[in-house]
C-alpha cells in the first residue's frame, strides 16, 4: 500500500463483515511512533483464526471475511521496527476484535499515513449504519469524529451517506486536521 | 469550522428530498473495495464516482456502493454498474478521469463505455 490509511480503509472493511455495530478507530502518535487501532464489537475469530489471517499463505481459501490485508499490515509494521497485536474473543455474549498496529515513524521504511480523511469519508459511505467512532491524536492535538453524535442532528431520516453529509465529515475533519501538529 | 448548526441545516434540506427519493435508485454502480481494489486505487475511483454522480444531479437515479473482491484481482480496480433490465457492465483498471468519462456517458447518457470493459480487456 502507498498509504497507510489505505490498509485502515481495508482492515476496517473486515470489521465491517464481521458484522460490527460499532468500529473504532484511534491513532496515537507521539514524535517517534505511530500507533493504529481498529476495535469492533463484531463476531471474532478464534485462537486458530487469530493465527491464520496472521499468515498470508494460510488465509485466502480457508478463512472468510480476511484476505491479504492483515499480512500485509505486519509487515508494513515489522519493516519499522513495530508489530501487530490481534486481540479476539468470538464469545456469544463477549464478542468482537481489536488489531494494534505499531510504527516507528522515523525508520526508513515508515509508510505515511496519507489521506485519512478520504479513509474515514469512504468507510463511512460503505457502511452508513454503524457507529464510527474515529480519533486521532498526537501529544496536545486530537481530531475526533463520533457518528453516533452526527446521527442525533440528523435524526432517522437523513442517512449518513446522503452526499451533503459525507462532504460535512470530510470538511469536518479537515478542519480539525488544520490545528493538528 | 464546520459546526453542528451546518448539519442541522442539511437535515432540514434533505428531509424534503428523501420522499422524493423512495422508490428510485434505477442505476447501482459498485466499486470494489477489498485489498486488492484498495491497493490498486479503488479510493480515489469512489470518491470520482460520488463526486460526479453528485455534481451531474444523477444521485435520484444512480446509487453508488462499495463491495468486497469481485474476483479479478488483476484487473482492480474494478467497478460494476447494475441496472434493471439490462445486462451487468464490467469495468476494469478504472481510474478517477475514466469515472468521469462512465458517468457522463453511461450513467448519464446510457451508453456503455465499451473500451473500458472486461470484455475490452480480455481481448
Amino acid at each position: 500500500m502507498k498509504e497507510l490509511s489505505l490498509n485502515i480503509l481495508d482492515i476496517a472493511q473486515n470489521s465491517v463483515k464481521a458484522g460490527a455495530t460499532l468500529i473504532n478507530i484511534d491513532l496515537t502518535e507521539t514524535d517517534e511512533t505511530l500507533e493504529i487501532a481498529i476495535k469492533d464489537n463484531g463476531c471474532g475469530m478464534t485462537q486458530e483464526q487469530v493465527r491464520s489471517v496472521m499468515d498470508p499463505f494460510f488465509t485466502t481459501r480457508t478463512t472468510r471475511n480476511v484476505g491479504l490485508g492483515v499480512p500485509l499490515l505486519k509487515m508494513e509494521a515489522e519493516q519499522t521496527g513495530g508489530s501487530v497485536s490481534i486481540d479476539s474473543s468470538a464469545g456469544a455474549d463477549d464478542h468482537g476484535t481489536v488489531i494494534k498496529a505499531l510504527f516507528y515513524k522515523n525508520h526508513i521504511d515508515f509508510i505515511p499515513l496519507g489521506d485519512i480523511v478520504s479513509t474515514v469519508a469512504a468507510l463511512i459511505q460503505g457502511a452508513p449504519d454503524i457507529d464510527w467512532v474515529f480519533t486521532h491524536k498526537k501529544g496536545e492535538s486530537s481530531v475526533e469524529l463520533d457518528t453516533a453524535e452526527i446521527r442525533t442532528v440528523l435524526g432517522d431520516d437523513v442517512r449518513l451517506d446522503e452526499y451533503e453529509v459525507i462532504k460535512w465529515i470530510e470538511e469536518y475533519l479537515r478542519d480539525g486536521y488544520d490545528s493538528f501538529t | 469550522m464546520k459546526s453542528l448548526e451546518e448539519l442541522a441545516a442539511i437535515r432540514e434540506r434533505m428531509r424534503g428530498k428523501v420522499v422524493l427519493r423512495e422508490g428510485s435508485g434505477d442505476i447501482r454502480v459498485v466499486v470494489g473495495m477489498a485489498t486488492c481494489g484498495i491497493a490498486a486505487g479503488a479510493r480515489p475511483v469512489l470518491n470520482a464516482f460520488v463526486e460526479g454522480v453528485n455534481k451531474e444531479g444523477l444521485t435520484d437515479k444512480v446509487t453508488v456502493s462499495q463491495t468486497g473482491c469481485i474476483g479479478v484481482c488483476q484487473y482492480e480496480p474494478v467497478v460494476e454498474v447494475f441496472e434493471a433490465g439490462k445486462d451487468k457492465v464490467t469495468y476494469v483498471k478504472m481510474t478517477p478521469e475514466k469515472a468521469a468519462k462512465v458517468i457522463e456517458k453511461h450513467l448519464k447518457g446510457g451508453e456503455v463505455v465499451s473500451q473500458y470493459t472486461i470484455a475490452a480487456a480480455v481481448e
